[in-house]
């Protein structure tokens, strides 16, 4: 008995396989489109409360900069007391840490011939709304995001008077920075890589 | 290569018929270092290179039955270990920010098990509860949403493979190269992974983009929040949103739970932890694509948004510490990728560039990803000079460290894909050619 089933089965098993090979089999229907994203219904709407609290980033036309205000004579009491100890007194930089403070004579750009170049905010950085955005980030690194707005302002514009871009006596806020014009502004490409034989 | 040396005193070790003393002790002693050097240097910032993994012989041997048919094996384990005899580790540069670099000479195949994956932290690797992670996409988009990684879960997954390569991946050798350097310090800022997730445009379309949006803000829950812009048709091409790294969860160094995956870009822009993203009308023009990532070239200009990485190519083996044992045949092996496609050929020379042989590429060649290369070698006991050179689909192939400086400049500082190669002396010893 148990042999004979066991045959039914594996008849009935092949009988099944040749349909589906001949495309017969009327209980398997092809896979669904997929469905629209946005009807799948997941996620939840964003608060415009929560969205304030994580969107941190300043653009060069200063979108996102908050209200607030700090010059370099602010800056330097919280630029001593947060940074100096990594970055050094005058932004020289204590290794690992990098130098923020130097100029090239000329505000050239030696950095791709000359391998002893050294870059810093002065000498290299395009825009000083990135100094705020980074600094409010990602500084101090063992305490980030613990700045407030005037202290972050008081230090930007601390090491933008330390590379002699601004004045000290120069009020940094959401009006006057993204006016700050960086000695590098306009040394910056776009990629002109495209693949093909030729080395970029 | 851990465990290459042979020991005369080992020779009729008791109880390990295969195997010397001193060979089996290096196991041991590789995985204690690599966990005491992980966690506790803070010497090494300043150190430009990264350490390698230890061999030094330790004071407890491993046990091996003389014949293994002949005793019980061992217990079954929830979690499989690799040999006590193989001891691959990664080499971190520092402690809370750096490189860790992934050994490539103890690979075979493509897949960089994720434990040995390379990782670039910019402040330490984050803790992240699963059940509290949120990835908010706002900007200029019609429904500004919260996602959960539950959420995430849910949608349509799609799998690939891709390479992840650091920008500044192969630094130390341009810079300041020395001929003892591995392949792991060479270039172990390099992986290659099989990535789950959704696709980001699937994301972006559930949220709805709006018009004038023509560039995205990726950011990071580190403590570096560590934020990119990419091209929003890079987000709405290839773009994963990846919570599975070959098979399981994301570790927690290589993003967990999310991070982004953008194939054939630089790991940079493959934010980590991802916690925001925000459509924009123009890139934001952070840090890390401004002051750093950028190419400076001789003509006092610097290349911005150099998000793609050009073909380049590495021989794994033979290569550094490795010596071969006699003249006769070896694979010459190695690994290809471009972020521009797929390789379409490598080709490998055995006199310093003045010949070369198409090598064989492995199964299957994917885009964007790893393709492991060998060339069968009849080294005659003579010194030789072994250099790879990998074409891509788009027709650029790999470049002379000297074309490749003539074209940006000695102080490029990124993007260091020209082709290498290693000495082989007439006693076997291999090193890597730093005049080449």
């Amino acid at each position: 008995m148990r042999h004979t089933a066991w045959l039914g089965a594996a008849a009935l098993g092949v009988a099944m396989a040749a349909a589906a090979c001949a495309g017969r089999d009327e209980s398997v229907t092809r896979a669904a489109t997929t469905p629209p994203a946005e009807s799948l219904g997941l996620g939840r709407p964003a608060s415009v409360q929560e969205i304030a609290a994580i969107d941190l980033d300043v653009n060069p036309a200063g979108a996102g900069l908050p209200a607030g205000q700090g010059t370099a004579m602010t800056g330097t009491k919280v630029y001593m007391a947060r940074c100096a100890s990594c970055h050094g007194v005058k932004g020289e930089g204590v290794s690992p840490s990098p130098p923020l403070v130097g100029r090239v004579p000329g505000d050239n750009f030696p950095f791709g011939a000359d391998t002893r170049a050294v870059r810093t905010v002065g000498n290299y950085w395009p825009y000083a709304t990135t100094l705020y955005d980074y600094i409010r980030r990602a500084m101090p690194i063992d305490a980030p995001g613990s700045l407030e707005s005037d202290e972050v302002y008081g230090v930007v514009a601390f090491i933008l008077a330390e590379n002699g871009v601004i004045r000290r006596d120069e009020i940094m806020n959401a009006a006057t920075l993204p006016n700050v014009r960086m000695p590098a502004r306009d040394r910056f490409v776009v990629d002109d890589r495209r693949g093909g034989p030729e080395v970029r | 290569m851990t465990v290459s040396s042979k020991s005369p005193d080992g020779a009729g070790e008791k109880g390990s018929p295969t195997l010397s003393r001193r060979e089996a002790l290096a196991g041991v002693a590789g995985a204690l270092t690599g966990a005491v050097l992980s966690g506790a240097d803070t010497t090494a910032l300043a150190a430009q290179l990264p350490r390698q993994a230890s061999t030094t012989p330790a004071a407890s041997p491993i046990a091996v039955p003389s014949d293994p048919t002949r005793v019980p094996g061992m217990a079954s384990e929830a979690l499989g270990a690799r040999s006590p005899f193989e001891n691959p580790a990664l080499a971190p540069t520092g402690v809370m920010t750096g490189g860790v670099f992934s050994p490539l000479q103890s690979l075979s195949g493509t897949i960089t098990p994720a434990d040995l994956h390379f990782q670039r932290h910019h402040n330490g690797i984050p803790l992240i509860d699963p059940h509290r992670y949120q990835l908010t996409i706002h900007g200029l988009v019609d429904r500004p949403t919260v996602f959960s990684l539950a959420d995430l879960r849910r949608f349509p997954p799609v799998t690939r493979t891709c390479f992840i390569e650091c920008s500044g991946n192969g630094r130390a050798a341009f810079k300041s190269p020395r001929a003892e350097m591995t392949p792991q310090q060479i270039d172990g800022m390099s992986s290659n992974s099989e990535w789950t997730g959704v696709p980001l445009r699937t994301l972006l379309e559930a949220v709805g983009v709006r018009r004038g949006a023509t560039w995205f803000l990726a950011e990071g829950g580190d403590a570096a929040l560590l934020s990119r812009s990419a091209p929003l048709e890079t987000g709405m091409d290839d773009a994963i949103v990846a919570y599975a790294q070959n098979g399981e969860p994301l570790r927690p160094a290589n993003g967990y739970p999310a991070r982004l995956i953008l194939p054939g870009f630089e790991g940079s822009a493959c934010i980590k932890w991802l916690r925001r993203i925000e459509l924009v009308d123009g890139p934001i023009m952070t840090r890390d694509e401004t002051s750093k990532y950028t190419d400076p070239l001789a003509n006092g200009t610097a290349r911005q948004f150099s998000l793609v990485m050009d073909a380049k190519s590495i021989i794994t083996s033979p290569a550094y510490p490795e010596k071969l044992s006699t003249p006769g045949w070896w694979p010459v092996s190695g690994l290809a990728w471009s972020g521009r496609g797929m390789i379409e050929a490598v080709d490998v020379s055995t006199d310093g560039g003045a010949t070369w042989t198409r090598a064989h590429l492995q199964e299957p060649v994917l885009p964007k990803a790893y393709t492991r290369f060998v060339h069968m070698w009849k080294w005659d006991g003579a010194p030789a000079l072994l250099m790879s050179r990998a074409t891509d689909e788009t027709g650029y192939v790999q470049p002379t460290r000297a074309e490749l400086v003539r074209a940006r400049g000695q102080g490029t500082d990124y993007h260091f894909n020209y082709i290498r190669g290693w000495r082989v002396g007439s006693d076997g010893q291999v090193l890597f050619a730093v005049d080449a």
